[in-house]
This record gives C-alpha cells, structure tokens and sequence, in this order.
C-alpha cells in the first residue's frame, strides 16, 4: 500500500476519517518528539521552565491518545474496515499506545535531568547520556518519518539502529559499575544516570515496535518477536 | 488478467504446497532482546483447512448467454464441509457460477457451458451432458435470495423431495422431515404446527424451511444465492449461525453482496470481477491482506 492509496474510497467522508486519524497520529508524534528533545536537552543544560513545560506536553499527548483510541473505536464500529484499512485503525491503536508509553519516559528523563541539574556535574558533562539520548531521539524521528510516507525501508533502518541502543546501554551501564565501586559518593548519581540510560532505552524500543507495525501495515506481514535478518528475507521475498 | 489461487502451485495436496513448504509453526523469536529461543505456534485450525479434501474442483470453466461470455476460465477447488464464499460487484458473474453447480441454465434459451465442474469422489462432471440434471440436484441443493416455500404445510415442503424420491414409508418421512427441520434449527419453531401453511411463517422461518428442503434430500453441497437480502438483522445472524452449523454435514457455497457476511460465515473466499476469478484464498487473508490490488479496491470500497 502506498500514502495516495489512503483516499479513493466511494465514500469521502470515509477518506476524510482515516486521513484525519493519521494526521492526529503525525501530530502526537511530533508532540512526543518535541517533549523528548526538551528533556535530553535538560541533561546538558539545566531549565528549571523545561519540567514544567514537559508536564503539560504530556497531559496533551494523553488527551490525544484518547481521542484517537475513541476514533478508532468509532470506525471500527460504523465502517467495519478491511485489509489495508483494518491495518492502518490495527496499526494506529497499537502506535499510539508506543508513543504515550514514550512520553511517559520523556517525563521520567524530564524529571530526572532537573534533580541532575541541582548537583555538580561530572567532568564529561554526561556526554554519554546525551549521546544516546540523540540516537533515540534520531529513532523516534525517523519512525514518524517512515509513518507519513509509510517508507518500510527507513522502518528497518530504525529496528536496526535498536540494537545499537542496546550496546550502548550495556556499555554505560558496567561505565557506571566501575563509577560506583570507584568512588561510593558517585552512587547516587550514576543510579540517576541509570536510570535516564534505562528509560531512553525503552524509547528505543517502543520506536522500534511502531516501526514493526508499520511493516505489518504496508506489507500485512507481522514482524514482531522476528530476528531482523529474517524480516529482511521476507521482505524482499514479497517484494521479488 | 491472471488469477491469484493461493495454494493451486504443483505438487501440493488438493492444492496446497506440499507439507514440506508449509511453515511448521516454529519460529525463532528474541527474547528480551538477549537471546534465542523457539516458540511452537499453535496452528490446528490452519491444518484442518489444508486437510479438508476437494469436493468439486472447477475445471477451466465458461459460460455464454448466446453471444455474451459470462464465465470466463475459472478454475478452484471448492473444499469438502468448508464454506466457500463468492464475492464481486454486480455482474460479475458469481451468481451465473453458482448456478452452474446445479445446472440452473439448463432451460435458457442459447446457454453454452464450457469446461468442467468434477464432483469428488466420483468424478462425476456436474454439467456433462450425459449426466440427468434431476440427479444434480438431488445432490446439489439450492436456496435463493427469497423465501420460496410451496404453498403446502410446513410438512409436505419439507417431504416432498423424498417422496419424489420415492420414500413412502410415513415413519421413514417423519423421521426425515423431523431431522431436516432440526438440521435448519427450526423444528422447535414449528413442530406444533407442521400441518399449517408455510406461508403462515415468517419470512427468517420461511427461509429456513427452503433451508430444510433442500437439506431433506441429504445433498452433498448446498448452494445459497444471496440467502439474507430479503431478511432482518436477526432473522440474517440466525440464517448465518446456521451455515456455519451446516458445515458439519455438507459443503456449503454462498453468494453474498454483504462482505461481512461473507467474512463472518466462510473459511474460503473467492473475489470475481467480470466473469473472471480474480482471487481465491483463505477468508482470513483476503480480509486481511489480500494479493490482489482489484480485491483489495472492492472489499475496502473503493473504486479502483
């Protein structure tokens, strides 16, 4: 399926529904987005507005993921979808779950960065943290990418670049080990630490999972639980 | 255009690939990102299709009304205690094909079959010449859009096609007409009233008793031509409830307009555009994912 094969239902207001959803979709994610940006931005420069301002962007995105669940209800109820259709309402109610649960996390990073803030910083600046909180960033800005132009290959990239996450989490996480045992007064901070590299690892993965609904809804194959070298079989399988 | 037949490749049982190609349910899976580890899926209910033996295949099938070609080239496998669905805009030619199966054009003036339409085990070609268009449909029966009860009791509806059999025992035809009724969930309905008019039922009980008419006569595959068009929402889910119970005695083929109805009742779907079958799968997948951009158009209505 491609984006121009959204419209041309017999019924327009059909068209005008399931275009609406999928512009909300693009509009949450970019308030996710927005909010996630404000939080890594708080690791390395401390705002004492940027906690607050994340709050009310999450109590946004919240409201928003319940009018578009109710949408989709609506839809499910009154058109009874198929095919394609059927995955795109399957697709957002699963998205839009990732991306409130990606909020979530931005809050928690949010929260953490201020308390962060109020104490002396380390030598590198948690350069560390603010590296991996780009590569995420950087996944959740691809995946709504790859959403509006239901672009499957920038979708791999993204499910891909997961795994890079993952070492990174590794790595920071025995760094702040030899921290700990170093020096036992860096305790609390390397916890802190831990517990923003946890979260942004999280975002990570619920990028990933929006990324993986978005090949079941171009290609109707479900890829979760699946290593990625069998996706990319797959679908160049169905493509060939 | 070519036919999407998902399962028709060679060298398969009754069509579909041959158990070696079949997924076999295990798939390796990441656990929490950290590892390996094999998950058996549970895949009974795909296995009892792939099992169901053939019970009529359709062999290059046409069909002409004089100069008009109305069937063109069908060829599927229509699967035994399965209900297979027909689907497709108006005109499409799903009704000619259905009507085919019992050998409803026998009377039209300038109707030409080509092809054949094999009934399993036997081999017997439906709509050979040889082959006495009363046996079809004996073997065939049929049940149209709208209730056509005869203008007879409820009883004698359902008993006249044994005595045209020539059942003449009455403990026999009682037996036979009680087993019917009960097979098209209708006989607590009626049993106090078997001597009363059918025309005196409603228009769901009506349709139920064509059901048990032609069920009386223990076909091998009943046809349904748009069975629910001319019923309620209620007297429509009990009509479906039955289908889907049928399919524990007889093979079951249904044209529907109605694609949720065709999506709710049916494990096998045939999409037809033009005389031609445009694909033909498992119900699930062409509601879900269908191969064909034409199938996907008409079930998500759109126009293509």
């Amino acid at each position: 399926m491609s984006t121009e094969g959204l419209g041309h239902h017999i019924s327009s207001r059909y068209n005008e529904d399931l275009e609406r959803l999928r512009s909300s979709v693009l509009e949450m994610g970019g308030m996710v987005e927005r909010q996630l940006t404000q939080a890594i931005r708080g690791i390395t420069e401390p705002d004492a507005s940027m906690i607050v301002e994340v709050a009310q962007e999450e109590l946004r995105i919240n409201q928003l993921e319940r009018s578009i669940d109710e949408d989709c209800s609506r839809i499910l109820a009154t058109r009874a979808p198929t095919a394609s259709d059927l995955r795109l309402i399957i697709t957002i109610l699963k998205t839009i779950t990732d991306l409130e649960r990606i909020g979530d996390e931005g809050e928690k990073v949010a929260a953490i960065a201020a308390r962060l803030g109020m104490r002396e910083r380390p030598t590198n600046r948690y350069r560390e943290l603010r590296n991996l909180g780009e590569v995420v960033s950087e996944m959740l800005h691809d995946t709504l990418d790859a959403f509006a132009r239901l672009d499957t290959e920038l979708a791999l990239a993204v499910v891909r670049r997961d795994r890079v996450v993952d070492e990174e989490y590794e790595a920071i996480h025995r760094q702040s080990i030899t921290f700990m045992m170093e020096d036992p007064r860096s305790i609390r901070r390397a916890l802190d630490v831990m517990w923003v590299v946890r979260s942004l690892e999280r975002i990570g993965d619920h990028a990933k999972n929006v990324c993986e609904y978005l090949i079941y809804l171009v290609h109707g194959k479900d890829v979760r639980h699946t290593r990625i070298e069998e996706i990319e079989k797959e679908l160049h399988a169905s493509k060939g | 255009m070519e036919t999407v037949v998902k399962g028709m490749a060679s060298g398969g049982v009754g069509g579909f690939p041959p158990a070696s190609d079949i997924d076999t349910g295990v798939i390796p899976i990441r656990a929490s990102g950290r590892g390996m580890l094999q998950v058996a899926v549970d895949e009974t209910r795909r296995s009892a299709l792939v099992n169901a033996p053939v019970k009529a295949r359709v062999e290059a099938l046409s069909f002409h009304y004089g100069p008009t070609r109305a069937l063109d080239d069908l060829n599927l496998e229509i699967r035994e205690k399965q209900v297979t669905a027909l689907i497709g805009p108006s005109g499409c030619g799903k009704s000619t094909f259905l009507r085919c199966f019992n050998r409803m054009h026998d009377l039209t003036a300038g109707a030409r079959y080509e092809g054949r339409i094999m009934l399993l085990p036997e081999q017997m070609n439906l709509i050979g010449a040889d082959i006495d268009p009363i046996e079809v449909r004996m073997r065939i029966g049929m049940v149209f859009q709208k209730p056509n009860p005869f203008p007879k009791s409820v009883y004698e509806n359902v008993a006249y096609g044994l005595r045209i059999r020539g059942v003449r025992s009455q403990l026999r035809l009682r037996e036979e007409v009680e087993r019917a009724l009960r097979g098209a969930a209708l006989w607590d309905e009626v049993k106090d009233r078997l001597a009363g008019s059918a025309l005196s039922l409603s228009g769901g009980q009506q349709q139920r008793l064509c059901i048990a008419r032609a069920l009386a006569t223990s076909p091998e595959i009943l046809l349904f031509d748009e069975p629910t068009s001319a019923l309620d929402p209620i007297a429509t889910a009990r009509i479906e409830e039955l289908i889907a119970a049928l399919r524990e005695q007889v093979t079951v083929l249904i044209v529907t307009h109605n694609m949720q109805q065709a999506a709710r009742v049916s494990d096998y779907t045939a999409f037809m555009y033009l005389g031609r079958l445009i694909e033909f799968d498992e119900t699930s997948t062409i509601f879900t994912n269908p191969a064909r951009k034409a199938t996907e158009d008409y079930i998500t209505g759109r126009y293509g």
